[in-house]
């Protein structure tokens, strides 16, 4: 085995010896660009497949009826799609993005604990291969739906769900890992002088993502290790029969589960905090106000998870206590919006593609923001639960939420990780064509929520047809829209206009001192940090 | 944070242990899996085979991997900055751990306080109570299911209580192994491990016995046996498999005190052991009181 001491006298060009060629390369490596450029493909391959399994969900729901596929393998197909989306797509691309870019931007040589996040990657694929692999189970994928609510997934769960719970385990065990490592690099390895408050919000934003992670990962871990034992050994936990409770499923699911959405958001912000103030030319509005905002979003997440189970027919104290924690939430949110537009506010605007999602971000997520705020609202949750407003709801937060934020650092950063300029107008083609989409796909959703159409069914009255059709129309669009972003990827790495070592004017932090593309060892030595 | 110990980062360049215990996890979850989907089928899996194979493969990847890194270790190659990143790293694991046993305390606590008593009627569940199972008494620990599964409470008196005397010596014994250590006293060190090491196995060694007797003809406390069961076996079977890692943790730092490693100022993997033995301890103490006492 190879060692390599990092010293101050050493160049890059010197560690690029020791890059090995071929696969070798990625299976062994322990370079955090290495690592986060696994995570980015791998992202984006999960984010492909659970597309394809949403496009058949929308072509059977092109029409009334039943026309494509049956029942069960229909709730098979939310199921997986909802579970490949969030541990196999969002999460993963976030984890892709913190490996990248702490490192460089906290002038560190590498992440803390080079191995050990080889392995957080590499155990993933190997997740999802057990629970794609259940689609060829003779019992079929796991089918009661990404939340698997007992006894939906114990008493009348199909075969494969111990191997739906390991799977579980691997995942959980990678974002563990992950955060661990994420954590450890940034309060350890920032180059000297950098304060935590003088640490880019992005950094902070993953700082505190990465606690969420530690704490409520192995929660999830408990949860899915119950639903195993209920399942097939006997136990009585969410068996009413044998003194436990189906509804203390959901209590332990949703307190890893509401945490886990801002898991997926927090990171988003921080991007966003990035961009905005870079294609504004104005520094970022009240950054010490986000950083406090961040920290109460995260805070706050751990006491409104009941909002998800407003029907279940808890005691009133506990309604109007998670009702009001919920809309409390609300605040240090708005607080953020309220700065992002002041950092655009008389800036000199430019509206380069990441600039375009970023700006879209504010706007949709705002949106998906205020569906929440609805609710939030007890009495009115009574008749919007389980309907499609709850889904236009979290794909407002999620697809135009977190995905446009992934995309839009994508771009942001593409010229520093491939050297190249992507195409510009290739970029713009993507944003609009996404843009309209996905609007024509999840805004209806809220009409047919509201009008009474429930979640996680094949078939449907007549009266919701025509509103579904347009939804479907919109997702086909959107998912072709999305190989626009595959064409801009792959036509930037093979070439195209030289990027310079910054990009972007406005822009600002540590990466963007380096040259592009950044050399496999960034900051042997430390930086120096400027007040 | 002087520059000096920043510059000299070690950074490992490639390895090919990560792969090797990705695969063994890989193993390990399809071995798994089968295992488990098969146990009430007449034919049998094969999982039972691809689990062993799998923590073969994983023992033969800890033993790789640590190796690699004592031996960087024991080369000098750590500096103190390093040594900061493993202990952190420890930590927020320990704490991921204390995470995991907050969800099955949290189970037991919300069974215990909600769901037993609103199965009897309490609150504005009168009808559940009368309607689903009119007999049903709602008690702690619950020895009679609504589905009418009879079980008998474990004492704490008796082995319990040994073995919560046990644990607690062997915090107490740690600690003076690292004090031994801290004083580069060799003797005492070997001395206090191995004590604790040994009251960890009797421990383990108890714990069985326990369960035996649980599950005797006369005891009739099963996993099965309702929501006591449950919890039991789920609360003492978890904190148990920790013991068990904690264990090996500390034979394996054994071993390396017997090779002479460790020094007053370098011993991480010392302090890693003991600090998740004490872990483990604290989990113990928690749960005599809730499983066992009140
Ligand atoms: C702005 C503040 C937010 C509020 C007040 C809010 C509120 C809610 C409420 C009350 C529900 C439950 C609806 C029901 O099932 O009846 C819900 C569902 C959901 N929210 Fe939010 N939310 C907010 C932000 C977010 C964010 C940022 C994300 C993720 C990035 C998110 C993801 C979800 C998901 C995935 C669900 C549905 C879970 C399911 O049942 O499958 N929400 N939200
Ligand atoms: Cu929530």
């Amino acid at each position: 085995m190879t060692t390599d001491v990092i010293e101050q006298d050493s160049h890059d060009e010197h560690h690029d010896d020791h890059k090995m060629q071929g696969i070798k390369r990625w299976l062994y490596t322990t370079n955090h660009k290495d690592i986060g450029t696994l995570y980015l493909w791998f992202a984006f391959i999960m984010f492909l497949t659970g597309g394809a399994l949403a496009m058949v969900i929308r072509a059977e729901l092109f029409q009334p009826g039943l026309q494509i596929v049956e029942p069960d393998f229909f709730n098979q197909l939310t199921t997986v799609h909802g579970l490949i989306m969030v541990f196999g797509a969002i999460m993963p691309a976030f984890t892709g993005f913190a490996n990248w870019m702490i490192p460089m931007m906290i002038g560190a040589p590498d992440m803390a604990l080079p191995r050990m996040n080889n392995w957080s990657f590499w155990i993933l694929p190997f997740a999802f291969a057990i629970l794609l692999s259940t689609f060829f189970m003779e019992s079929g994928a796991p089918n009661f739906g990404w939340t698997f609510y007992a006894p939906l997934s114990t008493t009348y769960s199909n075969g494969s769900t111990a191997f739906f719970v390991f799977a579980v385990h691997i995942m959980g065990i990678s974002s563990i890992m992950g955060a661990i490592n994420i954590v450890v690099t940034i309060m350890n390895m920032r180059a000297p002088g950098m304060t935590y408050m003088k640490m880019p919000l992005f950094v902070w934003t993953f700082f505190i993502t990465a606690y969420l992670l530690i704490a409520v990962m192995p929660i999830l871990a408990g949860v899915v290790t119950m639903l195993l034992t209920d399942t097939y050994f006997g136990t009585s936990f969410f068996n009413a029969a044998g003194g436990g409770d189906p509804v203390l499923f959901q209590h332990i699911f949703w307190f890893f589960g509401h945490p886990e959405v801002y898991i997926m958001i927090l990171p988003a912000f921080g991007i966003v905090s990035t961009i905005i103030p870079a294609f504004s030319r104005k520094k970022l509005f009240g950054y010490s106000s986000m950083v406090y905002a961040t920290s109460s979003i995260a805070l706050l997440s751990f006491i409104v998870w009941a909002h998800h189970m407003f029907t279940t027919g808890m005691p009133l104290f506990g309604e109007l206590f998670f009702m009001y924690c919920t809309m409390l939430i609300a605040v240090p949110t708005g607080v953020k919006v309220f700065n992002w537009v002041a950092t655009m506010w008389r800036g000199s605007m430019s509206f380069e593609t990441p600039m375009l999602f970023s700006i879209a971000f504010v706007i949709l997520f705002t949106i998906g923001g205020f569906s929440g705020l609805m609710l939030a609202l007890t009495p009115a949750d009574f008749q919007y639960h389980d309907t499609y407003f709850v889904v236009a709801h979290f794909h407002y937060v999620l697809v135009t939420g977190s995905l446009f934020s992934i995309y839009a650092g994508a771009y942001f950063w593409l010229p520093k990780w491939t050297g190249n300029m992507y195409n510009e107008s290739l970029g713009k083609w993507h944003f609009w064509c996404s843009l309209i989409s996905v609007n024509l796909l999840f805004f209806p959703m809220h009409f047919l929520g509201l009008a009474g159409m429930p979640r996680r069914i094949p078939d449907y009255a007549l009266q919701f047809a025509d509103f579904n059709k347009w939804v479907s129309i919109g997702g086909f669009a959107f998912g072709l829209s999305q190989l626009i972003f595959l064409a801009v990827v792959i036509k930037c790495i093979r070439g195209g206009e030289k990027a310079p070592a910054k990009p972007w004017d406005g822009a600002e932090g540590l990466e963007w001192t380096v040259a592009s593309p950044a050399p496999y060892h960034t900051f042997s030595t430390p930086p120096k940090i400027e007040d | 944070m002087t520059t000096k110990e920043y510059e000299s980062y070690y950074v490992p360049s490639q390895s090919h242990w990560p792969i090797v215990g990705a695969v063994a996890l890989f193993l390990i979850a399809v071995g798994a899996g089968n295992y488990v989907s098969t146990l009430k089928s007449e034919e049998g899996g094969f999982g039972g085979y691809i689990l062993l194979a799998g923590f073969c493969l994983i023992i033969y990847m800890l033993y790789g991997w640590f190796s690699n890194v004592i031996n960087e270790s024991m080369s000098g190659k750590y500096s103190h900055q390093m040594d900061n990143s493993f202990r952190q790293g420890m930590s927020w694991f320990i704490f991921s751990e204390v995470m995991f046993f907050a969800a099955f305390f949290g189970a037991l606590f919300y069974a215990r306080t909600l769901s037993v008593p609103w199965l009897g009627g309490a609150d504005n569940n009168a009808m559940t109570g009368a309607v689903l199972w009119p007999e049903f008494v709602s008690v702690w620990p619950l020895l009679t299911t609504p589905d009418g599964t009879e079980t008998t409470k474990m004492g704490w008196y008796g082995l319990p209580l040994i073995n919560t005397i046990l644990l607690l010596t062997s915090s107490i014994t740690a600690h003076l192994a690292h004090s031994a250590l801290e004083k580069d006293n060799r003797k005492m060190l070997k001395i206090w491990l191995g004590l604790t090491i040994l009251l960890g196995l009797v421990f383990l060694f108890l714990q069985v016995v326990e369960y035996m007797h649980g599950y005797s003809e006369e005891m009739k406390l099963y996993l099965t046996s309702g929501i006591y069961g449950t919890t039991f076996y789920m609360l003492t079977g978890f904190h148990g498999m920790h013991v068990t890692l904690g264990t090996i943790m500390l034979i394996v730092v054994f071993l390396r005190v017997l090779k002479g490693h460790f020094t007053p100022t370098n011993a991480f993997a010392f302090e890693a052991a003991s600090w998740y033995w004490h872990f483990v301890d604290v989990v113990w103490v928690i749960l005599f009181v809730f499983v066992y006492i009140v």
